[in-house]
């Protein structure tokens, strides 16, 4: 720093001078803010971001969605959801055809596919597999000649290549194979090894034949040798058979209809013993390599770099097997541009880059730098990016659209709701009068608390109000007065119409509580929302719900806990008022009507049902619904159910969240779809026009910064002759020099 | 000296031990297994049984202090905190939860914390220390009120403001630098560095060159320093020669003990800055709920802070040939 005290004045102008040129010199470089290396510029990839790690990459345990956007690419399960129909259909991915699922009773005697549920002993899913499709190139597969495995005991120095962001893809030589069935068979082995902990085990044992006993017989092995790897090719399971190497057999005890629908799901997912024997070396597993954070599949995707901290990379899996983009879809696909690729070849992108963005500020800049070819529109960021007409149409903004920005939106698979407890003594009721009361009380607040503002004023209207537990997309759902909530909307004038809040008043009064004050005692009711929240927006939602409340004369306590203690409140049934949600697992209603099944309760059996509701009538027709393919008789079911929840109010519908992304011109083939997560490889990319744009919005503006020296260096002059005036004085501040 | 050293690293172990049991007795205050089984299972389809698996698995079945079942000195090896805190002694990281190696993730993660911690360190230590010197060569003149006044505005502003300004002003606006991310090589990573470093610098230029402004005015009002004036010393040398020089053991005081604790990384610029360093580690692990993570780093920063303090007395004596470690 001292150094510019020897500057002269002379040299000092020139170097303001400089300063002044620097830009004009420089400014016509390229992006120097491009965050990618430059060996990929112009490339055909697809640039994306995460925001959390992924604590679980193994196939038997990921069940988070930012752990599933990995694995969909990677993985292949017997089945696959059609990317453009609406509903969702499932269509085989590694299969030839779909399954053949057969009914058999306690005697081993056929049974039709209407059979009763409770005279089908066992169901058989047999499938038959494609046999094109081989593995990603990996390690695991590395034989030498004499047919041994080349890795299965890794020397030092590669226990020590593997360390890397490339992890086992650092060791030369990777080989392949055909995919079998006796790889299904072997992942589901996995989902009862202890060690692995599979979060649909619990589930899976009760349908899988054999696959309790299985579990124990593990364990069994697995106390007698901790640590050690277990081979489970050996160990019989009943339930998973290989035929052949392209047949495979699933036996279920009894009829379960929506296991199909896990079919398509990572869980059955292949996993080939060698895979798993590679990855039990100790070498591998001390140094973070293992299934859990390497995959290997047959999808059209491998991943070749994982840090999981910042960037995470898949390629083209060059094995991948012929699957062609689909050339059928909803009506409209094809005048959005959805058809364009039909019958191309899969997948249409080279690879994608996942980087890890945890904040949502570096993450929205760089999308509208082009860095990133898809986003989600933050609240901060919802003003700039969306414009609302006055006839409610939704669009990207002006600035956005110069851009060719384009927005897509989808309402989710999810339902978001209020639940009451309905073991507490005011929303529940423990005396049948008390419960009749409760559930007035319920149906005024379901009346009383203004779904539609809310979504207004806190989700910038992106949701749907909601009308009963099952959300659009799903069947048994109805659009239009059909689908009405009749508890709390009327029809008017072609659109549902709030019920009054004077109609809410005289439900409050009819269950004892008039303009919100007990009948008897004249005592105000206080209600408890319990919730886990506690920042700024939320302390604004929380006073719209008193301000709500308040309106029936109701005073709201809102007791703000953390998650785990909130949890807790659920299980033990000392919560009140909560709020949850559900993301559909698969597309059916029986995943969202399990949420209210009376034997799911949480506080009884530890199940999903937190309101703890119980209706033997919901019950009986739940039991019936599950198993009754989707058609007007199982639609006449779900009507049942739904009147009843609705009228009992066990939940307020709160909202069906809507979608929002928006993705630059240069990303084709985009269509929203909330149940299917392989749909990568149906993304094509312009990947020069992309190079351009990103060229052209991003030249370093560098005149402002070269004022910005010239304003130092200015600033320096004045204290560079102060220095100077100062030098010439003595030891007593006399001048002895003249400058 | 060396009874000095021994001495201080045996004061450090019941430290320690004092810092683990703190740190377990708060985590489990706030969090109990169960509630960590959840956390890393997610909250669909989470069964009684399979938290007692998870539990198990980990060691968390356990007591957490004293094992009534067991017999002898197992009442206290075999429980939580033995098995969990005090295996750290023999540098036994551990996993975390969710399956993976601290000691690697550790081992990963001090490169890019360190890519960023040192320049902004040894680049601030220079810069401010120039800056205090300057401000003392133009002491009482507009130059030294004008720089007082800048670096108290400085301190005042919150080092997020830094960062949010720091990024749209120079990545997104000027576009100069990418506004987030990091390469594996530290070498090829310096324009992810720049930004984050520059706004490191700036966000804490301010409270320490006032700081060492104040030290060295005291030093440059003493006698020795009219002598060297009246030995004809240039103004130059009168500082760097002697006023810096004895200025150095406060400066010391507070900046050796921070060199070991560089390799811990800053939570909010990594965060912000999508650097994969150890401070965005100790918070992921923070909201994950990962106990094994949490404890680990703060036994990692308590070992480093107290190597920070040895290193400190041990620079005493370096610059202050007064001072002897008895």
């Amino acid at each position: 720093m001292l150094f510019l005290l020897k500057i002269t004045g002379r040299n000092l102008w020139a170097l303001l001078l400089a300063a002044l040129l620097l830009p004009v010199l420089t400014g016509c470089g390229t992006e120097w803010n491009d965050p990618y290396p430059s060996s990929e510029r112009g490339s055909n990839r697809l640039y994306t971001s995460f925001s959390e790690r992924p604590k679980h990459l193994d196939p038997a345990i990921a069940y988070s969605n930012n752990e599933i956007v990995f694995l969909a690419q990677i993985y292949e399960p017997p089945l696959q959801y059609h990317y453009l129909k609406r509903p969702y259909t499932l269509i085989p991915a590694t299969l030839e055809g779909q399954p053949d699922v057969r009914f058999y009773d306690k005697t081993g005697r056929p049974l039709a596919e209407s059979a009763p549920s409770d005279q089908v002993a066992r169901t058989v899913y047999r499938m038959k597999l494609r046999d094109d499709i081989r593995y990603q190139p990996h390690p695991a597969f590395s034989l030498n000649a004499d047919g041994t495995s080349r890795y299965m005991n890794l020397d030092a120095s590669q226990a020590r290549a593997v360390q890397g962001a490339n992890g086992p893809m650092a060791l030369p030589e990777p080989g392949t194979r055909s995919l079998k069935a006796q790889d299904y068979v072997y992942q589901i082995k996995r989902l009862a090894h202890p060690a692995v902990q599979s979060p649909i085990f619990v589930m899976m044992a009760e349908h899988i034949q054999g696959l309790k006993i299985l579990s124990e017989d593990i364990k069994t092995r697995s106390d007698a040798q901790p640590g050690a790897w277990i081979d489970l090719d050996p160990l019989p399971l009943s339930g998973a058979v290989a035929i052949d190497d392209h047949t495979l057999e699933i036996t279920l005890e009894g009829k379960y209809p929506q296991f199909i629908y896990w079919l398509a799901m990572n869980f059955f997912a292949p996993v080939p013993r060698e895979v798993d024997q590679f990855y039990g070396q100790p070498a591998l597993r001390r140094s973070n390599v293992s299934i859990d954070t390497w995959p290997v599949g047959t999808g059209p995707y491998m991943m070749v770099h994982n840090n999981p901290n910042s960037r995470i990379e898949l390629a083209r899996n060059p094995n991948f097997h012929d699957e062609r983009y689909p050339c059928e879809g909803e009506p409209g696909d094809a005048a959005a541009g959805l058809l364009v690729d039909c019958d191309a070849r899969l997948p249409l992108v080279d690879g994608v880059v996942f980087s890890r963005e945890k904040e949502s500020l570096p993450y929205w800049n760089k999308f509208l730098q082009g860095y990133y070819d898809e986003s989600g529109i933050s609240s901060d960021s919802f003003d700039q990016a969306i414009r609302v007409t006055v006839s409610g149409d939704v669009n990207v903004s002006p600035a956005m659209a110069e851009q060719g920005i384009r927005l897509q939106t989808a309402v989710r698979t999810s339902v978001y709701y209020m639940g009451f407890n309905l073991l507490d003594s005011v929303v529940g009721g423990k005396t049948p009068e008390e419960q009749r009361r409760a559930k007035l009380l319920r149906q005024a607040l379901s009346i009383a608390l203004d779904q539609e503002e809310f979504i207004s004023i806190f989700l910038n209207g992106r949701g749907h109000p909601g009308m009963g537990p099952i959300p659009p997309g799903i069947f048994g759902y109805l659009p239009g007065q059909a689908g009405i909530n009749p508890v709390v909307y009327t029809w008017k004038n072609g659109a549902p119409q709030r019920r009054s809040l004077n109609e809410a008043k005289a439900l409050l009064a009819q269950a004892g509580w008039p303009d919100g004050r007990d009948r008897r005692s004249g005592k105000p009711l206080v209600l408890n929302l319990d919730t886990t929240s506690g920042g700024l927006g939320d302390k604004s939602t929380m006073d719209w719900m008193s301000r709500q409340l308040n309106q029936l004369g109701i005073q709201l306590v809102v007791r703000s806990t953390d998650f785990n203690r909130f949890q807790e409140k659920l299980r033990k049934g000392s919560a009140q008022l909560y709020f949850l949600g559900w993301n559909a697992d698969y597309p059916d209603p029986e995943n969202f009507f399990f949420l209210l099944y009376g034997p799911e309760g949480k506080v009884a059996h530890g199940g999903e049902n937190t309101a703890n509701y119980s209706n033997p009538e919901f019950d009986r027709l739940f039991r019936v619904m599950k198993n009754m393919p989707n058609g007007p008789a199982r639609q006449q079911v779900i009507d049942s159910m739904l009147k009843l929840v609705r009228e009992d109010a066990p939940w307020i519908y709160w909202f069906y969240p809507k979608t929002y992304v928006l993705r630059h011109g240069w990303l084709q083939n985009l269509k929203l779809n909330n149940v299917a997560n392989n749909t990568l490889k149906y993304q094509r990319m312009d990947a020069d026009r992309r190079e351009a744009m990103r060229k052209s919005w991003n030249r370093p503006l560098l005149w402002p910064f070269g004022f910005l020296i010239a304003g130092i260096l200015a600033l320096l002059w004045p204290a560079l002759r102060a220095y100077r005036s100062r030098a010439d004085l003595d030891a007593f501040g006399q001048r002895v020099r003249k400058s | 000296m060396l009874r000095y050293l021994f001495r201080r690293l045996l004061y450090a172990i019941p430290i320690l031990i004092g810092v683990n049991l703190i740190t377990f007795a708060l985590f489990f205050m706030v969090n109990s297994p169960d509630d960590m089984a959840r956390m890393q299972l997610g909250v669909k389809r989470v069964t009684p049984d399979a938290i007692q698996q998870w539990k198990a698995a980990r060691g968390y079945d356990k007591p957490l202090f004293i094992n009534e079942k067991a017999e002898g000195v197992q009442k206290l090896t075999h429980t939580i905190f033995y098995e969990k805190s005090m295996t750290l002694f023999a540098g036994e990281f551990g996993r975390s939860e969710d399956g993976r190696e601290i000691g690697q993730e550790i081992r990963q993660r001090m490169g890019p914390s360190l890519a960023i911690a040192v320049p902004t360190f040894v680049i601030g230590l220079g810069l401010t220390v120039s800056l205090a010197l300057m401000l003392v060569l133009f002491r009482g003149t507009w130059l030294d009120r004008t720089g007082v006044v800048i670096s108290v505005t400085l301190m005042s502003i919150s080092s997020l403001f830094f960062i949010i300004g720091g990024q749209f002003v120079f990545a997104r606006v000027l576009k100069l630098v990418p506004i987030s991310g990091y390469e594996s090589n530290p070498w090829t990573a310096w324009h992810f560095l720049i930004l984050p470093v520059a706004v490191s610098l700036v966000a804490g230029i301010g409270g320490s060159t006032r700081w060492y402004r104040t030290i060295f005015l005291e030093e440059i009002g003493r006698d020795y320093v009219r002598t060297a004036r009246a030995k004809g010393l240039s103004e130059t040398r009168v500082l760097f020669g002697h006023v810096l020089r004895n200025g150095l053991i406060p400066i010391l005081t507070g900046v050796v003990v921070v060199i070991p604790s560089l390799f811990l990384g800053s939570l909010l610029v990594e965060s912000f800055f999508g650097i994969p360093g150890l401070g965005s580690y100790t918070i992921d692990a923070i909201a994950a709920q990962d106990f094994a993570v949490v404890r680990a780093m703060v036994f990692l920063g308590s070992v480093l802070y107290l190597v920070g303090l040895i290193l400190t007395d041990l620079s005493y004596t370096l610059v202050d040939p007064r001072i002897r470690l008895k």
